[in-house]
């Protein structure tokens, strides 16, 4: 399995950090995912779990397994979200693509398969990548701040974005890359054992493995482990609602305010995008907003202020907006990181249009990555890397200070 | 971010992609052409060898004949120039001694509609008889169950002809890019290839509108799923243009021995018909063009409307001998067809 990092996050050898959950023989069939396993592996690195302060050093480069072949079964469960049609054909009506699939074809995100007019996930249990991080690596900054997540991710993505910093597993067919079984209870149990109030699902695209994501929310809520999903909210509005219903929180990548940045650079569309926001938002879901600023193709003054209308608008000026830095990677190496000025312009462009909770990450130290009282100004949650020092918020989610609500889910 | 699992990739894309992902106002990636090779001819040939009693009136391909059809089409090929006097002195002109040749099958389609077997064994023998050791020669695609549930038995290891698919020995780790496609490639292609010996079947595609030997070069590639787009337009032609696979690919040999005219890619024996033939040229472009305009034939005659008129007609092959791919002739008047 891979070292993975959540889609737009970019913080090399930052503190605090993932511990890697990997089985040393992991070119072979898949298996599945136990603690044995895992600790082998955070300990093989140096991996210090309680004091988050490991760094990514396993050697954990893609193999592709295979020994894994395309009919393992283990992983096959009938999709929920699709229709028959004439001459054994489906449509899949998971994602706005609705992919016309004909017989032992797959749809664009390479992980569904429709075998004799009957469509397949490939995907369900088959995670590719397992670590504990910090959800603020997430970045969740409003949800339980100091914890960790159990994350995980399977093989594929229902977009193709140039800057994808997991394209090794996003964008591959599940059985080119490692996989272990890891079913739904056992993910569970797995992030009880390792004190994690939340599992996530997270590093490549969920909405292609949401069956899976469903199973597992189901599991973790019974054994008492909340789910939180990392997500390009590029998904049909009833499975949003089924799937993403089942989460306690959701992070959305708005990757543009812009159709053609949408169409070239992500091959997806902007309109699915901002109806699931709304819809999240009339859900009641908490839902944070990631806006990866990537340099001269979505960095205008324009952009920002359309993007932060919209969302005090559609959303509320209370829905955290987190602007990031841009690395190079994939077919986007020809870019410069986002000068840190430039993510300050975005802040200052969205705070100016009334936004109460604008953050700015992937960069270390930033005094923007903290959280303020949009009241009172004072400093309610400090955060160095991914780990939250301060934490001030009250119980009952107010300022200390002045007593002002501060949305977002404080406690576990 | 975790910096360790990405290093290899990095390095190579810094090798590799530096300057190449030059994405522009527009916002479309583009990348530069490489050195061009096997530049179009002014005109190209495509030989159609037909043997109505291919099947000897069973079911099954006869393996002899289908050798004497096989032989009859490379002759046919080459017999513009000097012509060979013999089959062996066909196959010799594309490859020598000492050098690895591959062969891409397309086995999609299962018993119904792949790559023919008694094909792909004539072939192989007049490969040996030309001087090629049997361990130097692969018969490949991209999963090795795949090709079994073709007929196709697997190989690996000993001196003989190999038989497996990508599964086997994986994609390479690095990504190659062409226009809009970015992709890593079967270590088969890029390990064990001089010689690149394509070997499509004749048939209808639901999104492509035809699948040929252009499209046949996505069994290549890890990706092929995100290049279906537009009815697989540019990507098709862009795949074609990757170095690694432009520079080895020397011969196409379409299987129409089984053709679908409807329904495809996979098997729908309704819309299908014994043609009992093979299409055999060095242009992949003119293969397509002609094996397109034999399934428009077969579809008029079953009273189904043009692809065209279906809205998939197969745009890519037109691209793919666009200016900026350059990969073969689709007009009509610069290929010739010969029907032996
Ligand atoms: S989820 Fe996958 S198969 Fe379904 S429409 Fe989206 S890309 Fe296509």
């Amino acid at each position: 399995m891979h070292a993975k990092v959540d889609r737009e996050r970019d913080a090399p050898a930052s503190p605090g950090g993932t511990a890697h959950v990997q089985s040393p023989e992991m070119a072979d069939a898949p298996r599945l995912l136990d603690r044995r396993s895992f600790l082998m592996c955070a300990l093989a690195s140096g991996a210090a779990l309680s004091t988050g302060e490991f760094t990514s050093s396993l050697g954990a480069q893609p193999i592709f397994s295979g020994e894994q072949g395309q009919a393992n079964e283990q992983f096959t469960v009938e999709a929920r979200f699709y229709e028959k049609q004439k001459e054994k054909r489906i449509k899949c009506k998971l994602c706005p693509r609705e992919c016309v699939v004909g017989d032992k074809e797959r749809g664009y995100c390479g992980v569904r398969e429709n075998r004799g007019g009957t469509y397949y996930s490939l995907v369900h249990s088959r995670v590719c990548a397992a670590h504990v991080d910090p959800i603020e690596k997430k970045p969740l900054f409003h949800f339980l701040p100091g914890t960790t997540a159990f994350s995980i991710a399977t093989a594929g993505c229902n977009v193709n974005c140039k800057f994808c910093q997991n394209w090794d597993i996003s964008q591959v067919r599940p059985e080119q890359v490692p996989a272990q079984y890891a079913p739904p209870q056992r993910v569970a149990e797995l992030a009880r054992q390792y004190n994690c109030p939340a599992i996530a699902y997270t590093y490549s695209e969920p909405v292609v493995f949401s069956e899976y994501l469903m199973d597992t929310a189901d599991a973790g809520h019974q054994a008492g482990v909340r789910s939180v999903v990392i997500s390009n909210g590029y998904i049909q509005e009833e499975p949003l609602k089924a799937a993403y219903g089942k989460m306690d929180a959701v992070k959305i990548d708005l990757k543009a305010y812009s159709d053609s940045f949408y169409r070239d650079v992500v091959a997806g569309e902007l309109k699915p995008v901002l109806n699931t926001l709304v819809t999240l938002r009339k859900m009641g879901k908490w839902t944070e907003i990631v806006y990866l600023v990537v340099p001269t193709l979505n960095d205008g003054d324009a952009e920002f202020r359309g993007l932060a209308q919209w969302i005090k608008t559609n959303l509320g000026a209370d829905v955290p907006l987190h602007f990031t830095q841009f690395h190079p990677d994939y077919l986007l190496k020809n870019l410069p990181i986002t000068p840190v000025p430039t993510l300050e312009r975005a802040k200052a462009i969205a705070d100016a249009e009334g936004l109460h909770y604008v953050y700015i990450g992937n960069v270390p130290g930033h005094p923007a990555q903290n959280t303020y009282c949009p009241q009172c100004r004072r400093m309610l949650v400090e955060r160095v890397g991914f780990t939250a020092g301060k934490m001030l918020i009250r119980k009952d989610g107010n300022c200390p200070f002045c007593r002002h609500p501060i949305p977002g889910i404080w406690r576990a | 971010m975790d910096a360790v699992a990405s290093a290899g990739r990095r390095n190579f894309l810094r090798q590799c992609l530096v300057g190449a992902a030059a994405l522009g106002a527009s916002g479309s990636a583009a990348f530069p052409a490489p050195a061009r090779t096997n530049a179009p001819p002014a005109d190209s040939m495509v030989v159609i060898a037909r043997d109505p009693q291919l099947r000897g009136g069973g079911a099954n391909v006869d393996a002899r004949r289908m050798e004497a059809l096989l032989d009859r089409a490379m002759l046919a090929l080459f017999s513009r120039d000097r012509a060979p006097r013999t089959p062996v002195e066909a196959w010799k002109r594309l490859i020598r001694p000492g050098q690895t040749i591959s062969l891409k099958v397309n086995t999609l389609g299962g018993r119904g509609i792949s790559t023919n077997l008694q094909l792909v064994e004539a072939i192989c023998e007049r490969l040996q008889q030309a001087g090629i050791r049997p361990a130097d020669i692969t018969v490949w695609d991209r999963d090795s169950e795949e090709m079994e549930r073709a007929g196709f038995r697997i190989a690996m290891g000993g001196n003989r002809v190999q038989y497996f698919g990508t599964d086997r020995v994986n994609y390479e780790q690095d990504l190659v890019a062409y226009g809009s496609v970015g992709s890593r490639l079967s270590k088969i292609l890029t390990e064990r290839t001089d010689v690149l010996i394509n070997l499509p079947v004749l048939k209808d595609h639901d999104g492509a509108g035809v699948t040929l030997a252009l499209k046949n070069m996505y069994g290549v590639i890890h990706n092929p799923n995100k290049y279906h787009p537009n009815g697989c337009n540019p990507y098709i032609a862009d795949v074609n243009m990757l170095p690694q696979v432009r520079s080895r690919m020397r011969l196409t040999i379409c299987d129409a021995t089984t053709a679908m005219y409807e329904g495809g890619p996979a098997f729908k024996p309704q819309f299908s018909w014994q043609y009992n033939a093979l299409l055999v040229s060095q242009d992949p472009v003119a293969l397509d063009a002609t094996g397109w305009r034999i399934i428009e034939r077969k579809r008029a005659e079953n009273g189904f409307r043009t692809l065209e008129a279906e809205q998939r007609a197969p745009r890519y092959i037109a691209t793919a001998a666009d200016a900026q791919h350059r990969l073969g002739n689709c007009d009509r008047r610069k290929i010739t067809t010969v029907e032996v």
